[in-house]
């Protein structure tokens, strides 16, 4: 089996004064689906914006530590941030399609890497589309407005997005958090199927989601990471007593 | 994938960048560029007359053979078309701001808000012709030794452009009065004439008196209304129905005729420049000093 | 009487006073308007627009006037344009909270407030005599660049801090760059807005008088400009001309040349406003 694709040490983050991540530690697996639980404002949404820099765009955000993709630190001067986010890319809490038509959400893209061959584009689009399970419901008109869907579809649109500019990772904040119970079973399988050919690492509240679709989980209380390991292992037997107290609900 | 090649895209960006950098210097050049050609000319200018006469001497007649340069005579021209218009314009737009803040529907306020924007939008040589040819001979049949340039014409109608401003601004302020403070005294009885000028105003005043100043130092650089309509003969007086000249006026007069460039008389216009500037100047920075002191209270 | 019904009839009193304070700048415009319509309509013929001025009101046109208008707005908007827009979107998307950047926003900001006429001298000194330009439509419309400019960087901020920060952390998440991002997404949504409040900006400077006669606008001008270095004039300086003329007969001409200017004001200040309330429809969040 191969090595960790992702390795994090002891990463910290702050916003202005505040610390909100306190030195995590951790190894993402290759095509394994990662789970990262704890109740809210414990970090986690802030944890894998780290993964892929976006957390840069926050005026007084700051961090130290290591993220290592394939052992390169994503956070060294050298590092060509835009490629970055190409190879892991993200998909929003709330569903954040472009207000164009469903074609120029996917397009876009590939249009910024210099992809203007027709064909092309609408190979990729109806691909992508396919992987996440929306091609038969907008199949007959892609040029519609994104923002005329629903939820789940605005948000497997967004999933369809970061598949079509082939990234090897892709890290889903809370995805199904905003949608109704319905898109959410579909995006559930669509991880599911996902996992064959990317890695995946996936946050929720949701601890029943996270015990259904993934191969690993960490759970996070208060900027630290309590404990990681197999999923099946954290459900049913976690070492920590404040991981069994989240889990049985006792809090969160 | 096939990407493209990312060494001159990141040069692209980088010039991209720095284009659009130099854009907005633009901004700081033009403050530069005003400052330095004001003060060049100016500078010349207090070489050949004393700045103590420029400031206190009480007659200004710089084209005429008997040169007097005090800036008084103007500077009182100024001062009392612009006291006449904020007189016209704060009752009206402050009343205007309270009808619109605690009375008025939503939609009537988005009805109404459009059509004050395009009084403001009125070129000022219109308000020019109106404070001449209309408002002053209508004045006459009041006042019948009001003489044909005055600065009461001038200074209504001025204060009639001014309205939305001080309406505007004055809202702005009195909407940012949060609504619990509203509400606590809505709950004791109060109606909403009581709420208004007893809690809202108050509450509101430095946003309101930020408006004003604001208000006063467009009132002083206006030019066209008063070039019209107030006349062209500088008084060291405040006698508002008899012809003055004001700052903006005198510039206005002298760049109309056929003055060389570079003689004393030429200059004259950049030291009225410079006063003018320093005025507005410390007027506005009142004013954003007032506005964001209110702003922070109310955050 | 008591407490209670004297303070409900103030109560109404005011709103009625409200009301009268707020359309009473309306009213006055419309009493003007009338007013311009009723001297300025009888000149209002075709040769009104295609004459010279003459030292005879009725032979009196426009034509100067308008076509120098079109010329000096060609050049402020060619200039302004470009360059407002372009610092409109360094300093909303672009630039870092340092020094700097405060300096300049201070520097926009204050700029707003100063007075037309001292662009006006400074046009004068700066284009007209050190740039040598004289009194050329090019000086003219540098000018009016440079007053026109922090308006359009204002608005054009107001634009783009309208588009919710949810596209651009989408954009940036499929790995494009910033100025990507701002091509591709930003801008198209923000051109409604940005459109409006060029328009607006731009109708104010068709307006301008006080700087163009500042830097030698000439106020009798019978003849076509060539070139950007020919003299010129514009609407509201023939306006003026004709207001400040002894003979009476030259009032009407005013008037009919202030029927044009506002008509055109008007105008373009509907067609911003109507821009506005559709594009504001258009786009949902």
């Amino acid at each position: 089996m191969q090595g960790p694709i992702l390795k994090v040490r002891e990463l910290r983050a702050f916003y202005g004064k505040k610390e909100v991540l306190k030195g995590i530690s951790l190894d993402i697996l290759p095509n394994s689906v990662t789970a990262i639980i704890g109740p809210s404002g414990c970090g986690k949404s802030t944890f894998i914006r780290c993964l892929n820099r976006i957390n840069d765009l926050i005026l007084d955000f700051r961090m130290e530590g290591k993220v290592l993709y394939h052992d390169n630190d994503i956070y060294a001067n050298a590092i060509d941030v835009v490629e970055l986010r190409r190879r892991i890319g993200m998909v929003f809490q709330k569903p954040n399609p472009f207000p164009k038509s469903i074609y120029e959400n996917i397009a876009y893209g590939l249009k910024i890497y210099g992809l203007n061959g027709k064909q092309q584009l609408d190979e990729i689009v109806e691909n992508s589309l396919k992987k996440s399970a929306l091609w038969e419901e907008v199949k007959d008109n892609l040029k519609q407005n994104a923002l005329t869907l629903s939820g789940g579809q605005q948000q497997r649109l967004c999933i369809a997005r970061a598949l079509a500019v082939e990234p090897e990772v892709i890290l889903l904040d809370e995805p199904c958090s905003a949608i109704d119970p319905i898109s959410t079973a579909k995006i559930e399988e669509l991880i599911y199927q996902l996992k064959q050919n990317y890695t995946i690492i996936i946050v929720t509240h949701n601890m029943q989601q996270a015990a259904r679709v993934s191969d690993y989980t960490g759970f996070f209380l208060l900027g630290e990471l309590i404990e990681f390991g197999k999923t099946e292992e954290i459900f049913k037997a976690p070492k920590d007593k404040r991981t069994e107290d989240y889990i049985t609900g006792r809090f969160g | 994938m096939q990407q493209k090649k990312r060494i001159p895209l990141k040069l692209k960006e980088f010039l991209i960048e720095k284009g659009l950098f130099f854009c907005s210097l633009l901004s700081v050049f033009t403050t530069f560029g005003i400052v330095l050609v004001l003060s060049f000319e100016t500078f010349e200018f207090f070489k050949e007359v004393p700045i103590l006469k420029f400031l206190t001497d009480t007659q200004w007649t710089p084209l005429f053979v008997n040169k007097h340069f005090g800036i008084l005579p103007l500077l009182c021209g100024t001062f009392l078309t612009s006291l006449i218009a904020i007189g016209v314009a704060a009752p009206i737009g402050l009343v205007s701001a309270v009808y619109l803040s605690e009375y008025a529907s939503l939609k009537t306020r988005n009805i109404v808000k459009p059509l004050m924007e395009i009084l403001a939008a009125v070129p000022t040589v219109v308000y020019g012709y109106f404070a001449l040819l209309f408002v002053t001979p209508l004045l006459k049949k009041i006042i019948p030794n009001l003489s044909g340039f005055n600065s009461l014409s001038s200074g209504i109608v001025m204060g009639i452009m001014i309205i939305p401003l001080v309406s505007s601004l004055s809202e702005d302020a009195m909407r940012a009065v949060p609504m619990g403070l509203r509400e606590g005294a809505y709950a004791v009885g109060s109606n909403r004439l009581q709420v208004a000028l007893r809690i809202v105003l108050p509450a509101a005043s430095s946003g309101i008196t930020a408006a004003f100043i604001l208000a006063v130092s467009r009132a002083i650089g206006e030019t066209m209304i008063v070039a019209i309509a107030a006349g062209q003969q500088p008084r060291f007086t405040l006698n508002p129905f008899v012809p003055i000249e004001t700052i903006t006026a005198y510039i206005v007069q002298v760049s109309l005729g056929d003055t060389p460039y570079g003689t004393l008389e030429y200059r004259t216009i950049f030291a009225c420049g410079m006063a003018l500037f320093i005025l507005t100047f410390i007027l506005n920075i009142f004013s954003f000093k007032l506005k964001k002191r209110f702003q922070e209270v109310y955050e | 009487m008591n407490r209670r019904v004297i303070n409900r009839r103030l109560d109404r009193c005011f709103k009625t006073l409200g009301a009268i304070s707020t359309i009473f700048g309306l009213l006055v415009l419309l009493i003007l308007i009338v007013d311009v319509l009723i001297d300025g309509i009888p000149r209002l013929k075709w040769d009104f627009f295609m004459s010279f001025p003459s030292r005879k009101p009725e032979a009196a046109g426009i034509l100067s006037a308008w076509v120098g208008t079109l010329w000096v707005m060609a050049v402020t908007a060619l200039i302004a344009l470009p360059l407002g827009i372009g610092a409109g979107i360094y300093l909303e998307e672009y630039a870092k909270k340092n020094r700097l950047t405060n300096f300049i926003e201070i520097n926009i900001a204050n700029l707003a407030g100063v007075p037309s006429v001292i662009y006006g001298l400074l046009g004068l000194g700066l284009f007209v005599r050190f740039f040598k330009l004289e009194r050329s439509i090019i000086a003219g419309g540098f000018t009016l660049a440079l007053l026109t400019l922090p308006v359009i960087i204002l608005s054009t901020r107001e634009a783009l801090r309208a588009i919710p920060f949810s596209i651009r952390e989408a954009s940036y998440a499929l790995g494009a760059t910033k100025w990507q991002t701002v091509r591709y997404q930003i801008l198209p949504c923000a051109l409604g807005n940005i459109l409006t409040g060029i328009i607006l900006a731009l109708s104010r400077a068709i307006g301008e008088t006080a700087p163009l006669i500042t830097i030698g606008a000439l106020t009798y001008i019978a003849f076509l400009p060539r070139s950007l270095l020919d003299p010129f004039t514009v609407l509201p300086i023939q306006i003026f001309n004709w207001i400040s003329r002894p003979q009476k007969g030259f009032f009407a001409n005013a008037a009919a040349g202030i029927i044009v200017l506002l008509f055109l004001t008007l105008v373009m200040n509907t067609i911003a406003i109507v821009l506005r309330q559709r594009y504001q429809k258009k786009v949902r969040w």
